[in-house]
């Protein structure tokens, strides 16, 4: 039958691609392991790694793997947060960042800081979590305002005026509060360089309890791709569907922030890049962002320590000089429509 | 593999807000038959379709499915029962042909269960049903509307329900792919059993193609019964408000429906 033949060879496609991501990925953690502003011998590495911290050299390394590792898991978070949010709102600019999720985030985790005196990674990524939720309904209210409902150019300028807002209000606290200014600045570009054991394990089950959520509602998504009424009449909830699949992205957008800031764009990235590898189909597409942003904030960190060496560009920067022009590029694309 | 059910609507009235477009409407849908629901532009046609699918919330009375309301049926069992081609669904970006016709199995799949070869089979009858088989490794994007609409009937049928329901299948349809639309429904009708309801715009196409046809008027049922019985001058006067004259058609014998317009000649 040539159409299960067909199947076959894009399933076969999509497993190729799908060992070159996971190969991709291992060589981007070990190049984040190896390279760094110190220079180190394949012997520190080898002590780095199996947990000695004696001398300059190890101790960079040790740090370096925590460094990843987080890396890893916030890209992971957003990369799957931006597949599931383009999904549920059927709006190829959907991201954290542009539809300012993640800046609620920050500013739930700033006012925090400043008024009660919170300093547990947890109590960081309750706050945030809570603050990414209810930016999420704020900025999805707004844009739905008016006739048509939520386009995607209405979502994103809700978003981002929203950003801009939660931005101002972020400044507005700490410009005052010399105390916690160097904290909140260096913690708001978005970083993975303060990576310590006590973030990783703190942040760990947010992001399991995120990611299984996200995996679960792949086949929804695939549902609500087609309409609200096409979805329904395949047996979806919608309303369900898409609030379930919505918490799981916030749960992630909520926890990445918390511990590395608001890092944009990658949640915009990834899935578009996933698409033309693999297609439309969200139980590839949702793993498969969730590997590729893992990748992409991996990379961007190391190369952030590289290029201006001895100092490190962050994270957030980086990703923002790259998503910039992908975000000018879908927009400028001659049919703006709903996913 | 498909069985008689029983669709009916009883005392239904169906509104957005204060716009109420159904008001007191009984209708049954008969078992293993085509029927058509006519009527003239924004009387509720694709409202009450709506309702009959669970996507609309009456606001008085009830659509049952086999003596059940089908708001009370869980959503994914009543959609492996009773399906609906909407009339302008999405299809995303890039999406293949075997991709979107393979949606049509949600209902019978759980969330993370694999493809199973049932699927398989359902998906290749559907493609090679509506001769969109040559079409499964091209993007939807590439179709003409033809064998795009096609492809979404092939999506409804993968779904595998007793019945369906389509809303305007043929719409911005030529007359060629309208044809081809309406006896690919035949064929579904005869060769799997199906209950086929359908709304359309074509008073013609639908008296030659329904076995039953349902003339909504006034936000109630005017007419139902066989296209014979239905379709008159006095219901299309009473339907659309235009006086016409209903000749038997030379090629089915069904009525066809000849409008009488202000600038022509009345018979009499």
């Amino acid at each position: 039958m040539t159409t299960t033949s067909a199947r076959a060879g894009r399933r076969w496609t999509r497993w190729a691609w799908l060992a070159a991501v996971v190969a991709a990925l291992v060589i981007c953690a070990g190049a984040s392991v190896a390279i760094g502003s110190r220079h180190v011998s394949w012997d520190e590495i080898a002590a780095g790694l199996s947990g000695s911290t004696d001398g300059l050299g190890t101790a960079a390394v040790a740090k370096r793997v925590l460094r990843t590792i987080l890396a890893i898991l916030v890209g992971l978070a957003l990369g799957l947060a931006g597949a599931v949010m383009q999904g549920v709102t059927r709006n190829p600019l959907a991201d954290p960042g542009i539809l300012g999720v993640n800046m609620g985030a920050s500013l739930a985790v700033v006012t925090g800081i400043a008024w009660f005196g919170l300093w547990t990674y947890t109590a960081f990524i309750w706050v945030a979590i809570a603050g990414a939720g209810i930016t999420a309904v704020f900025v999805y209210i707004v844009g739905s305002l008016g006739k048509g409902g939520a386009t995607p150019l209405k979502l994103a300028l809700a978003g981002a005026v929203t950003s801009a807002a939660a931005a101002s209000f972020i400044s507005a606290i700490v410009l005052p509060r010399a105390d916690i200014a160097d904290d909140v600045r260096s913690w708001q570009v978005g970083g993975v360089g303060g990576a310590n054991i006590d973030a990783i394990a703190q942040v760990a089950p947010f992001l399991v309890v995120g990611v299984v959520i996200c995996l679960v509602s792949a086949q929804s998504l695939n549902a609500l791709a087609l309409g609200d009424e096409a979805a329904a009449s395949l047996g979806e909830r919608v309303f369900v569907a898409r609030a379930f699949a919505s918490l799981g992205a916030v749960l992630l957008c909520g926890a990445a922030t918390a511990v590395a800031g608001p890092i944009a764009f990658v949640g915009l990235i990834v899935p578009h890049i996933c698409r033309l590898l693999i297609g439309v189909d969200h139980r590839w597409l949702v793993p498969f962002s969730a590997l590729a942003g893992a990748i992409l904030v991996t990379a961007s960190d190391t190369v952030g320590r590289v290029v201006a060496r001895p100092d490190e560009i962050d994270v957030g920067i980086l990703t923002a000089i790259l998503g910039a022009p992908v975000l000018i590029g879908i927009v400028r694309r001659t049919r703006i429509r709903e996913l | 593999m498909t069985a008689a059910h029983n669709l009916m609507a009883a005392g239904l009235r169906l509104g957005y807000r204060d716009l109420v477009v159904i008001d007191g409407l009984d209708l049954t849908i008969p078992p293993g038959r085509l029927t058509a629901i006519v009527g003239a532009n924004a009387c509720g046609k694709s409202t009450l379709l709506r309702a009959m699918s669970r996507l609309l919330k009456p606001q008085a009375g009830q659509v049952l499915l086999d003596g059940r309301p089908v708001r009370r049926i869980p959503p994914k069992e009543l959609a492996r029962t009773l399906g609906l081609l909407p009339q302008s669904p999405i299809a995303p970006d890039g999406i293949t042909v075997a991709d979107l016709v393979g949606r049509g199995r949600n209902p019978h799949r759980r969330a993370l269960s694999r493809w199973s070869r049932r699927d398989d089979e359902a998906v290749a009858a559907a493609l090679e049903a509506t001769r969109t088989l040559d079409l499964a490794d091209r993007t939807v994007d590439q179709l003409s509307g033809g064998q795009r609409q096609r492809v979404w009937m092939a999506m409804a049928l993968a779904q595998e329900t007793d019945l369906l329901l389509l809303d305007e299948p043929t719409t911005f349809l030529d007359v060629a792919h309208q044809i081809e639309i309406l006896d690919l429904l035949v064929e579904l009708n005869r060769d799997r059993g199906t209950t086929v309801v359908m709304v359309l715009h074509d008073l013609n196409l639908a008296a030659r193609y329904a076995d039953h046809l349902v003339a909504i008027a006034d936000g109630r049922v005017h007419s139902a019964g066989s296209p014979a019985d239905v379709l008159t001058p006095a219901t299309v006067r009473a339907v659309f408000g235009i006086d016409s004259q209903v000749i038997a058609d030379p090629i089915s014998g069904r009525p066809l429906m000849l409008p009488i317009g202000r600038h022509h000649p009345r018979p009499d």
